[in-house]
C-alpha cells in the first residue's frame, strides 16, 4: 500500500504511513481493552475539528484499496458532511463507495447505526465529539481517568437516579452511556439510545474516533454492551407512535419533517438507504405519493 | 434546505463556487496578490504563522487570501498543510540574547545597555483614521543611523547577574523535545509543553486570560521586563557533520515578564518569570502568553490555584482556536436525529403531566360533588 499514491499528490487515504501505523497501534490497544479510551496523537486534518476528524483518521488508517466505503450522517448518505467526507476519500484514496449498507466493508457514521444488521466482514467507524461519558459530571480529564481506573461510576448512577427523581425518566435520549464487558462505562457517541441495543453482540468491529479529544476506543465483534439502567427503571429504547410515511416501517428510527407552517409534519426513516430498499421491495408508506421530492428522493 | 436529503453533493459544489465568487469581490477592483498581503498585512501574516505553527510568510499570505481575511481560518489552512510535512528533527534552542534587534523596550529600567529601541510600533500613535492612506502614496523614508555594535543583553540576564530573579533551570541538551502535534497532551504537562501549547494558542484567548490576571483573577504583579523583536538564527545539529548548521533567520517577538518575588526562610527573595514567544511581530500575543505562563506556574511556586488562568487543564484544553472553532461551529452540522430523541422525551413527559393533571382534576371534581 505504501506506493499507492493518488493523483492528488498525497499518500493513499491522505495520512502518511507512519501516522497510520501510530493510529493502528492505538486501534489494536483499543480492541484489546474494549471500551477503554486510548490516547492517540491525533493529526490536524483538512476538515475542522468536531466535523469527524477522529472518524476520518480511523477510516484512513484501516482503509485498503479494495474496500468499499459508506459514509452516513444522521443515518443519511446525502447529508452535507457525509457527502464531504465521502468525497474526501474518493479523492485521496480512490476507493469505491456505496450507499448500500450490505455492500460496504467500512461504514463511517455520525449519530446513527444503520438499521440493517451488520456482518463480520464490516467495520463501523463512529465520529465522536466527546468520548468521555463522565465529562459532563466531572469536567477534568485528570479526574475522569482515575474514575475509570478505579471503576468508580457512582456519579453516573446518581445522575441517572436524579433524572428519575426529577423527571420520572432517565432524561438521556442520546449518547446514552453503556457498560462494556462489565468493566468500562463508554459513550456510544451521540447516537440516539434507540441504537444502543445494536451495539451489543454486534458481529462487526466497531471503532470510535475522537480527533479533537485525541482518543480512540473500540468494541470488538460480539462484545457485551449493556445500557445503564436500574432494576425498577429498565432501559427502554425510544419508540415511535408512527410508521415511516414513505416505507411504512414500524421498527426504524424516524425523523420528523415539518412540511408546512400549519403544523403539517411527517415521519420518515432516518436511515435513507434502508428506507429506499424497503420501497424497492414494494413496501409503501401512507404518504409515499404525496411527500415532497426533497424528502422522498428523486424518482428512482 | 441545507440537509438536502437528495442533491447535497451539488449544493456543496455550488456553495464552494459561490464562496470563490465572493472571495474575489467586485471584479472592477484589482485582485489582491499574496505578495501584497505578505508585505502590507504583515501583522496578519505573523499571527497566522504563529497560530498555524509554521514559519512561512508566503504560505500564510496565501492562506489569508484563501480565507478571505479570516485569520483563524487561515491558521487552520496552514495547520492542515503543516501536518503533512515530514519532520527532520528539533533545532538547537534559539538565542534571543544574540538577536538582531529591531525593537526592544523595557518597562523596568529607564535605560539599559543597548538602549530602548522603539522600532516600528503603534504605541504612541494617535488612533485617528488616516485618510491620506486612502489615496496611497509613498511614505517618507525611515530615519537611519549607523548600526550600533553595542551588545543588547536581555534584561532578565542583567537581573540574573545580581541573583535578583529566579534562575532558569539548566537546559538538558539530551532531553527529548516534546511535540504536542505528535503526541497527545498528557496532563499535568511540563512547562515546555505548556509553552508550546500557549505559543500556538489563540491570541484573543491569551489576551483575555492575561487581562484577567491583571484584574485580580490570579494576580502576579507583572512588570514587562523586556519585549524584544528581531531576527535570530536557527540552527540544526547535523549528525553527519557533528556540529550545528545554520538553516536561516527568523523574526520572533519575545516577552519576558518579571513578576512577584518569592523567598523563604532559607532562600533569599527572587523575582519570578513569565515567558512569551511568537513568530514575527506579535507583541499582544507574547505579553498575554507571558502573563498566562506565569499564572500557570502557581502550583510550582506554592501559590493557591483558584483563578481560571492558573488552571492548567482549563487553559491548555481551550487555548487552541482551530480546535475551538471546529467544535463550536460543528453545531451547524445536522443534529436532527438527537434532537428528535429529545423532542420525543419532552412530548412524552408533557403528556404524562397532562394525564396526571387530568386525573387530579377528576378527583377534585368528584370531591366537590
Amino acid at each position: 500500500m505504501t506506493s499507492h499514491a493518488t493523483a492528488s499528490g498525497y499518500n493513499f487515504a491522505y495520512l502518511d504511513e507512519q501516522t497510520k501505523r501510530m493510529i493502528r497501534r492505538a486501534i489494536l490497544k483499543a480492541i484489546a481493552i474494549p471500551g477503554y479510551q486510548v490516547p492517540f496523537a491525533s493529526r490536524e486534518m483538512p476538515m475542522p475539528y468536531g466535523w469527524g476528524t477522529g472518524g476520518v483518521q480511523v477510516t484512513a488508517a484501516i482503509l485498503g484499496p479494495d474496500d468499499r466505503l459508506k459514509v452516513i450522517d444522521q443515518g443519511a448518505d446525502d447529508t452535507t458532511n457525509a457527502v464531504s467526507i465521502r468525497k474526501f476519500f474518493e479523492k485521496t484514496a480512490g476507493v469505491a463507495t456505496t450507499t448500500h449498507t450490505a455492500e460496504a466493508t467500512v461504514i463511517q457514521t455520525r449519530h446513527r447505526i444503520p438499521e440493517k444488521t451488520l456482518s463480520a466482514d464490516q467495520v463501523l467507524v463512529y465520529q465522536v465529539p466527546i468520548p468521555e461519558p463522565l465529562r459532563f459530571l466531572e469536567p477534568r480529564e485528570t479526574e475522569t481517568r482515575v474514575m475509570h481506573a478505579l471503576e468508580d461510576y457512582g456519579l453516573m448512577h446518581v445522575k441517572l437516579y436524579e433524572d428519575i427523581a426529577k423527571h420520572g425518566h432517565i432524561a438521556t435520549t442520546y449518547a446514552y452511556p453503556v457498560k462494556v464487558e462489565d468493566r468500562y462505562v463508554m459513550d456510544p457517541s451521540p447516537t440516539p439510545k434507540f441504537d444502543n441495543p445494536k451495539m451489543n453482540d454486534c458481529a462487526a468491529l466497531q471503532l470510535f474516533g475522537a480527533g479533537r479529544e485525541k482518543r480512540i476506543y473500540a468494541l470488538p465483534p460480539h462484545t457485551k454492551v449493556v445500557s445503564l439502567d436500574f432494576e425498577d427503571h429498565p432501559f427502554e429504547p425510544t419508540k415511535f407512535d408512527h410508521a415511516c410515511g414513505l416505507c411504512g416501517a414500524t421498527h426504524t428510527y424516524l425523523d420528523e419533517v415539518i412540511t408546512d407552517d400549519a403544523g403539517g409534519r411527517m415521519f420518515v426513516c432516518s436511515d435513507t438507504d434502508h428506507c429506499e430498499e424497503r420501497r424497492a421491495d414494494g413496501h409503501r408508506g401512507a404518504l409515499l405519493g404525496e411527500a415532497p421530492a426533497a424528502i422522498a428522493g428523486a424518482a428512482e | 434546505m441545507y440537509v438536502a436529503v437528495k442533491g447535497g453533493e451539488r449544493a456543496i459544489d455550488n456553495a464552494h463556487r459561490l464562496l470563490a465568487h465572493h472571495r474575489r469581490g467586485d471584479p472592477a477592483v484589482p485582485e489582491v496578490a499574496p505578495a501584497q498581503i505578505r508585505e502590507q498585512l504583515t501583522l496578519s501574516v505573523d499571527r497566522v504563522m504563529t497560530e498555524g505553527s509554521l514559519y512561512d510568510r508566503d504560505l500564510a499570505a496565501l492562506a489569508i487570501k484563501q480565507a478571505r481575511g479570516d485569520l483563524v481560518e487561515a491558521a487552520f489552512l496552514v495547520r492542515a498543510f503543516r501536518t503533512t510535512l515530514p519532520r527532520f528533527g528539533a533545532t538547537e534552542p534559539i538565542d534571543t540574547g544574540a538577536m538582531q534587534v529591531a525593537r526592544r523596550v523595557s518597562a523596568t529600567f529607564k535605560d539599559i545597555p543597548g538602549g530602548q529601541v522603539l522600532g516600528p510600533t503603534f504605541d504612541y500613535t494617535h488612533r485617528l483614521i488616516d485618510f491620506l492612506l486612502e489615496a496611497g502614496g509613498e511614505p517618507p523614508e525611515p530615519a537611519r543611523a549607523a548600526a550600533d555594535e553595542t551588545a543588547m543583553p536581555r534584561v532578565t540576564d542583567l537581573l540574573g547577574a545580581d541573583d535578583l530573579i529566579e534562575r532558569n533551570p539548566p537546559g538538558d541538551p539530551d532531553a527529548p523535545v516534546p511535540d504536542l502535534t505528535r503526541e497527545p497532551l498528557d496532563l499535568p504537562a511540563g512547562r515546555d509543553l505548556r509553552l508550546q501549547n500557549l505559543a500556538r494558542g489563540d491570541e484573543g484567548f491569551l489576551l483575555a486570560l492575561g487581562y484577567s490576571t491583571q484584574r485580580g483573577f490570579g494576580r502576579s504583579h507583572p512588570f514587562a521586563g523586556e519585549i524584544r523583536l528581531g531576527e535570530v538564527e536557527v540552527e540544526l545539529f547535523s549528525e553527519d557533520l557533528g556540529f550545528a548548521v545554520p538553516l536561516g533567520d527568523i523574526t520572533v517577538t519575545e516577552c519576558q515578564m518579571v513578576n512577584q518575588f518569592k523567598g523563604s526562610a532559607t532562600e533569599p527573595p527572587r523575582l519570578t518569570r513569565g515567558y512569551g514567544l511568537a513568530f514575527g511581530h506579535c507583541e499582544r500575543k507574547t505579553m498575554g502568553m507571558a502573563l498566562v505562563d506565569r499564572a500557570l506556574r502557581a502550583e510550582e511556586l506554592g501559590e493557591e490555584v483558584k483563578a481560571p488562568a492558573q488552571d492548567e487543564e482549563f487553559v491548555l484544553m481551550h487555548s487552541d482556536n482551530v480546535q475551538a472553532t471546529g467544535f463550536v461551529e460543528h453545531l451547524k452540522l445536522p443534529h436532527y436525529v438527537d434532537f428528535q430523541a429529545e423532542l420525543g422525551l419532552i412530548r412524552q413527559m408533557r403528556r404524562e403531566i397532562a394525564e396526571r393533571q387530568a386525573a387530579a382534576d377528576v378527583v377534585l371534581k368528584e370531591a366537590a360533588e
